[in-house]
């Protein structure tokens, strides 16, 4: 899959920045994202200039820009990892891809540099194939196809929601796992793309990602802040929570959300253990949220996404709101998000 | 192209896992010569061999090798008239071993699939993969996507709620194949030279809800676990379908695995698939099939069990009673299948009589 066979035009790379220099970052990812417009959208939280090497075809949005987009009581939605979210809002295009600050290029068993972008957009421009699963993966890629036993009905697939790209090094693993395991690195290359089946939930995470703006944009939501939140991804959950959203959302309107590879490489950052140190919320926070997601079903009346992430809300509020007021925010979160979207995408 | 491993030197495993509590099964109606390859993984274990076809073929089995051998005419003796529920002339017979078995696990395995190679070169030990993958949990109710968190360096994924990962007992280890793929008649006369030579280093569980489609190449399952929902069917002589009956028993174990709260495993082991069958011999055999899957795969992601089923037989017998009800009307063959369930489920408890069974399924 060669980036020369993916129509450029129909992509944005937005990358958030919790980091002031982006040197290392976008020389390392410059032979795959040369030729595609990117979007890098400063953590408002951030004091340092950014530092973004020539070469590319780059728009940068800081704290001054969110706030003449959004409001500045608004810009409080885009602090730390959620600063991508602003990028995803803006973009004009078609698909998007995401990279956390902290990653680069990985190499696959041959040596060769894994292109994240292209593969991302392969997965996003085939179909999903959610309701029923294929033991021999992705059907749609070169060297394989549907096993014996595949009803042919569902071969044509859905639409792609969501690629979700995996780490080496340093996967994304919790604050307690990472602790416990100090050494442990993920080398193992797993060379398969997937989807993930209709109605099973599962934890994306933002680090690597890809999505069909046009597609589910407005689910794509910045909403779950856990208390203390922080600049490491271990003091995070934004990301899982938008993940659950988008593959409720997905399930509801019969899209499809694949997982497996690119792979990145992630970089040592951060300390588990300081993060552990710090009480992380997520874990509560999942707890209950997995019984609210897997009993939830939105009606039948609920078609465009923007409804969806409102209906979504309303059940966020009224069944989670009690439990932890992080809920109450979330769903207030992700009806101002749908507001913001059709405000800034109803001019463009 | 990918190639099998060559076994030949390799010494026996001296530490082969679950000797004592490990049945193969394979079906045969030609030679057993596949198993000479197999020698350093599998001769320490006890073999089931199915005989399809003439009886009065004499199947020769190398050297070494510890096994029973039952013929149509042994099954016919040992089930009496129940033996109606085995099918002839099609290698769905081979549930018969997992009937008389008296061992806690299965792994069942074609005669034309050989040892492969990892992508380092090293043969498979596919029987010591899906021992581990039955002895470790599965996590159906929440997809890990560093796939199986518990194998040697990977782990559950941020977010993975800790309550659920403790994971449920596996009751099935799904297998799978390089070089021939196992595909259906049409795409296989479409690709008839297709090979899969993507060695994908990854177990993992299928979610709960989630219907597949069972290949029974490679496999291994739970007994105790799943045992009597291992029925592969009616299938071959003087039936109207063939090649379905792995998959007859895949969404059957599935819908009653996801009831009971049990684990399915895909992935690792693979083995190396030598031999393409006959494509239009297997149209033939698929044809009906094709059309009628569209009908029931839709009957099984609907299926749904009492609370008072809470053994496999149990489940198995309303499963029985519904294929009867809502199949039938697609075709007389159901209304059979529907009987020869039944038929199954009492062969399998008089030659397993519950008492003598340790713990068969949970609620």
């Amino acid at each position: 899959m060669s980036s020369a066979e993916i129509n450029k035009n129909e992509v944005d790379i937005v990358i958030g920045a919790l980091n002031a220099d982006l040197t290392q970052f976008l020389t390392s990812w410059r032979p795959f994202f040369s030729g595609f417009h990117l979007i890098v959208v400063k953590d408002p939280e951030l004091k340092e200039e950014l530092n973004i090497p020539e070469g590319f075809d780059v728009d940068v949005y800081s704290k001054t820009d969110m706030e003449k987009v959004v409001g500045a009581s608004n810009s409080t939605m885009f602090s730390g990892y959620s600063c991508r979210y602003f990028g995803y809002l803006v973009s004009k295009k078609k698909y998007i891809v995401s990279i956390d600050d902290d990653c680069v290029p990985a190499k696959d068993p041959k040596g060769f540099l894994v292109d994240a972008v292209s593969q991302h957009v392969f997965n996003l421009e085939n179909p999903a194939t959610p309701l029923f699963f294929n033991t021999l993966y992705d059907p749609y890629c070169e060297g394989a196809d549907f096993v014996r036993g595949y009803p042919f009905s569902l071969r044509s697939g859905v639409p792609c929601a969501a690629s979700c790209g995996l780490w080496l090094n340093l996967a994304d693993l919790d604050a307690p796992t990472q602790a416990l395991k100090t050494e442990q690195r993920n080398t193992s290359y797993v060379d398969a793309v997937m989807t993930v089946p209709a109605k099973a939930m599962l934890p994306i995470s933002g680090i690597n990602i890809a999505f069909n703006r046009e597609l589910v944009g407005p689910a794509m939501v910045p909403a779950l802040r856990i208390a203390g939140e922080g600049k490491v991804r271990w003091e995070t959950l934004e990301d899982v929570w938008c993940g659950m959203c988008l593959k409720h959302i997905s399930d509801h309107l019969g899209y499809g959300v694949k997982t497996g590879m690119p792979y990145v490489w992630r970089n040592e950052r951060g300390d588990a253990v300081e993060s552990l140190r710090k009480k992380w919320e997520g874990m509560k926070l999942m707890e209950k949220s997995v019984p609210f997601f897997d009993s939830l079903k939105l009606p039948e009346t609920a078609l465009k996404v923007e409804d969806c992430v409102i209906e979504l809300a309303k059940a966020v509020k009224e069944q989670l709101g009690s439990d932890d007021p992080a809920f109450t925010q979330a769903a207030d979160a992700m009806v101002k998000w749908v507001q913001l979207w059709n405000s800034v995408n109803s001019s463009g | 192209m990918v190639e099998p491993a060559n076994t030949v030197g390799l010494p026996v495993n001296p530490t082969p896992l679950l000797t004592d509590e490990l049945d193969i099964v394979i079906p045969t109606i030609r030679n057993l010569d596949f198993l000479e390859m197999w020698r350093p993984f599998l001769q320490p274990y006890h073999l089931i061999i199915v005989q399809d076809g003439d009886p009065t073929k004499k199947i020769h089995v190398p050297e070494g090798y510890d096994y029973e051998l039952y013929n149509r005419n042994d099954i016919n003796r040992i089930l009496g008239p129940k033996a109606s529920c085995i099918s002839f002339k099609d290698s769905a017979c081979r549930c018969f071993g997992y009937m008389v078995s008296k061992k806690k696990y299965i792994f069942t395995i074609d005669d034309d699939c050989f040892v492969a190679k990892d992508p380092s070169g090293k043969a498979v030990n596919a029987l010591e993969q899906h021992i581990k993958n039955l002895l470790c949990p599965s996590s159906p109710f929440f997809f890990n996507t560093l796939y199986d968190p518990y194998r040697e360096g990977a782990d559950f994924v941020r977010g993975y709620p800790f309550s659920l990962r403790e994971g449920v007992s596996t009751a099935v280890s799904h297998g799978l194949w390089l070089n021939i793929p196992d595909y259906d008649a049409p795409t296989q006369l479409v690709k008839p030279k297709e090979r899969n030579i993507r060695y994908v280093d990854a177990v993992m569980t299928i979610p709960k809800g989630t219907l597949f489609p069972m290949c029974g190449m490679n496999l291994a399952f739970d007994r105790d676990l799943i045992g009597p929902a291992m029925y592969f069917g009616l299938m071959g002589d003087g039936q109207p379908i063939g090649r379905y009956d792995d998959m007859w028993a895949g969404w059957c174990i599935k819908v009653i695995c996801d009831h009971l709260s049990l684990g399915v495993k895909t992935g690792l082991p693979y083995i190396y698939h030598s031999k393409a069958s006959n494509p239009f011999v297997n149209l033939k055999k698929e044809y009906k099939g094709i059309f009628w899957q569209e009908e029931i795969i839709p009957f099984f992601q609907n299926a749904k069990l009492s609370k008072e089923a809470t053994t496999v037989q149990q489940c198995y017998i309303e499963l029985s009673k519904m294929v009867k009800e809502k199949l039938s009307s697609l075709d007389p063959y159901f209304d059979k299948l529907a009987d020869a369930m039944v038929t199954w489920i009492e062969a399998w408890d008089e030659l397993n009589p519950p008492a003598a069974v340790a713990g068969n399924g949970k609620a």
